[in-house]
C-alpha cells in the first residue's frame, strides 16, 4: 500500500518556561498538498517549524513521516525536507552565487544555479557580496534554494516578507508547481495568497481547560 | 552511504576558507598580535640574547595559546546569527565531517601561519638554531590540538559569544599542550631529545581528533535546543 500522507503531526504540544505555547496541534499532510500556518504575531508559528524540523524536542504529541516516527527514519525525513526561515543561511561576505551553491544539494550543476538565480532575478548580482543586497535581494538568495533542492517536504517560514510583489509572484508560482509536482509544503503567512489554494490551520493561544 | 559519513567535510572547509579570505580582520588580528606582542618582549624585557633564549619557548607557546583563543570565540557564532547553524544541523549526515571542516579551515587560517611565521619570532628572541625545526613541528601538531579543543569551548558558549567563560573553560584543557609544547622546545635547546615531548602533542592530536568533534557536536545541538 502505497503511503499517501506524508506528514502526521498528533496532538503536538511545547512547553517553555512553564507556559504552553500553543493549543496542541494535529493536522495530516498528504503529498500534493499545502498548509498554510496562520496566527498572531507571536502564537508560536516559528516554534512550530522548530519541532517540525526537530531543532527543539516536543513536550508532548507524536510526529509522523510518511507514517513512521520521526526518531526511526532521522536520515530519510533530514534528506527529504527544505527548511527557510527567518535567518536562512546566507552568508553575507559571500557572493550571490557561492551562497546558492553552498547551500545547493553536492550535485547541482552551474547551470541549475544559474537558472535559478536567473528565475530570482539576481543574475546580475551573482558575483556580488550578498551584504551589498537589499533585504529582499537577501530573502531572494535564500528562496532560490527552492530551484535547486530535490526535498518532496517543504516548511517556509514567512516565505513572503520583505518580498516586493513580483517576488511574492514568483514564490507562489514556485510553490504551486512544487505541489504539482507531487511535493508538499506547510508555510506561515500573514497574507492571502492570490494564485494558489492551501488549506489553512491557525494557530490559537493554548486555553486553560477547567 | 560514502556520503553520509564524508559528506560536508570538503564544502564547509571550502566555505570557511573562502570566508576568512574576504573577511580579512579575522585573519589578521591574531597573527598582529602574535607578532606584535613577540616585538613588545625584547624592548620590555631586555634585548640581552641570552637572556631572551631562556624565555623563547615558554612565550612562543603563550602568544600561540592567546592568538588561538582568541581567534576561536567566533568559529559558531557568527553562523549561529545568520542561520546557517541550523542549516548545517539540518543535514542528514553525520555532523562530524562539516564540524571536522570548519575546525581545519580555522586551523588554516590561525595555526599554520603561526607555525610558518615562528622562525621570524625565534630569531627575534635569538632562540638557537637546532631548536627552530622542534618549534615548528610542536606548533603544527599543538596548534591543531588548540584548534579542536577551543572548538568545544566555542561551541558549549552558545548562543553568546565565548569571552571570559571560554578563557576559563578552555584554559585547562590547554595547560598540557603548553607544557609538552614549550617542552620540546626547550628539549632541543637543551640538547635533550625532543622527541618524547613532541610525541605526547601527537598524541594529544590523536585523541583530540577523535573525541573534540562528538563534544563540538553535542554542544551545537545543545545550543539550538536550549
Amino acid at each position: 500500500m502505497a503511503v499517501k500522507n506524508i506528514l502526521k503531526v498528533e496532538n503536538l504540544a511545547f512547553v517553555r518556561n512553564d507556559l504552553v505555547q500553543f493549543e496542541p496541534i494535529s493536522f495530516v499532510l498528504s503529498l500534493g498538498e499545502s498548509l498554510h500556518l496562520e496566527g498572531a504575531n507571536g502564537s508560536g508559528k516559528t516554534t512550530f517549524f522548530q519541532l517540525l524540523i526537530g531543532m527543539l524536542q516536543p513536550s508532548a504529541g507524536k510526529l509522523y513521516f510518511r507514517d513512521q516516527l520521526f526518531k526511526d527514519c532521522r536520515f530519510e525525513y533530514l534528506s527529504d525536507i527544505l527548511f527557510i526561515g527567518h535567518q536562512a543561511g546566507v552568508k553575507s561576505a559571500l557572493s550571490v552565487e557561492e551562497n546558492l551553491r553552498w547551500m545547493s544539494p553536492d550535485n547541482t550543476t552551474p547551470k541549475q544555479i544559474t537558472l535559478a538565480l536567473k528565475a530570482v532575478e539576481l543574475a546580475h548580482y551573482a558575483n556580488i557580496p550578498c551584504h551589498n543586497l537589499s533585504a529582499g535581494q537577501h530573502r531572494r538568495v535564500a528562496l532560490a534554494r527552492l530551484m535547486t533542492s530535490n526535498a518532496s517536504l517543504w516548511y517556509l517560514d514567512e516565505p513572503f516578507a520583505a518580498l516586493d510583489k513580483q517576488g511574492v509572484d514568483f514564490i507562489e508560482s514556485c510553490m504551486q508547481n512544487h505541489l504539482e509536482k507531487g511535493g508538499s509544503i506547510v508555510f506561515s503567512s500573514h497574507q492571502d495568497l492570490a494564485k494558489m489554494a492551501a488549506r489553512r490551520y491557525k494557530l490559537t493561544p493554548f486555553q486553560e481547560q477547567s | 552511504m560514502s556520503n553520509f559519513i564524508s559528506g560536508g567535510f570538503k564544502a564547509y572547509l571550502y566555505r570557511d576558507l573562502l570566508l576568512s579570505v574576504r573577511d580579512k580582520t579575522d585573519l589578521v588580528k591574531p597573527l598582529i598580535f602574535f607578532l606584535l606582542i613577540a616585538a613588545l618582549v625584547p624592548l620590555a624585557i631586555a634585548p640581552e640574547a641570552q637572556r631572551l633564549a631562556k624565555l623563547a619557548p615558554g612565550l612562543i607557546w603563550m602568544l600561540a595559546v592567546l592568538a588561538t583563543m582568541l581567534s576561536i570565540e567566533r568559529l559558531f557564532s557568527d553562523d549561529l546569527n545568520d542561520g546557517s547553524l541550523e542549516q548545517m544541523l539540518l543535514s542528514p549526515n553525520l555532523l562530524i565531517m562539516p564540524v571536522l571542516g570548519k575546525v581545519t579551515a580555522h586551523w588554516l587560517v590561525i595555526g599554520l601561519p603561526l607555525t610558518l611565521l615562528s622562525p621570524v619570532i625565534g630569531i627575534w628572541f635569538s632562540l638557537p638554531s637546532v631548536a627552530v625545526i622542534p618549534m615548528m613541528l610542536s606548533l603544527v601538531l599543538g596548534t591543531a590540538v588548540l584548534s579542536l579543543i577551543g572548538a568545544v569551548g566555542a561551541a558549549l558558549t552558545l548562543p553568546r559569544q565565548g569571552g571570559v567563560l571560554l578563557a576559563l573553560l578552555v584554559m585547562p584543557l590547554y595547560m598540557p599542550v603548553l607544557i609538552f609544547g614549550s617542552a620540546t622546545i626547550q628539549s632541543a635547546v637543551d640538547g635533550l631529545n625532543w622527541i618524547g615531548p613532541l610525541a605526547m602533542l601527537a598524541a594529544f592530536l590523536a585523541i583530540a581528533i577523535a573525541l573534540c568533534p562528538l563534544a563540538i557536536t553535542a554542544g551545537l545541538r545543545l545550543a539550538k535546543n536550549g
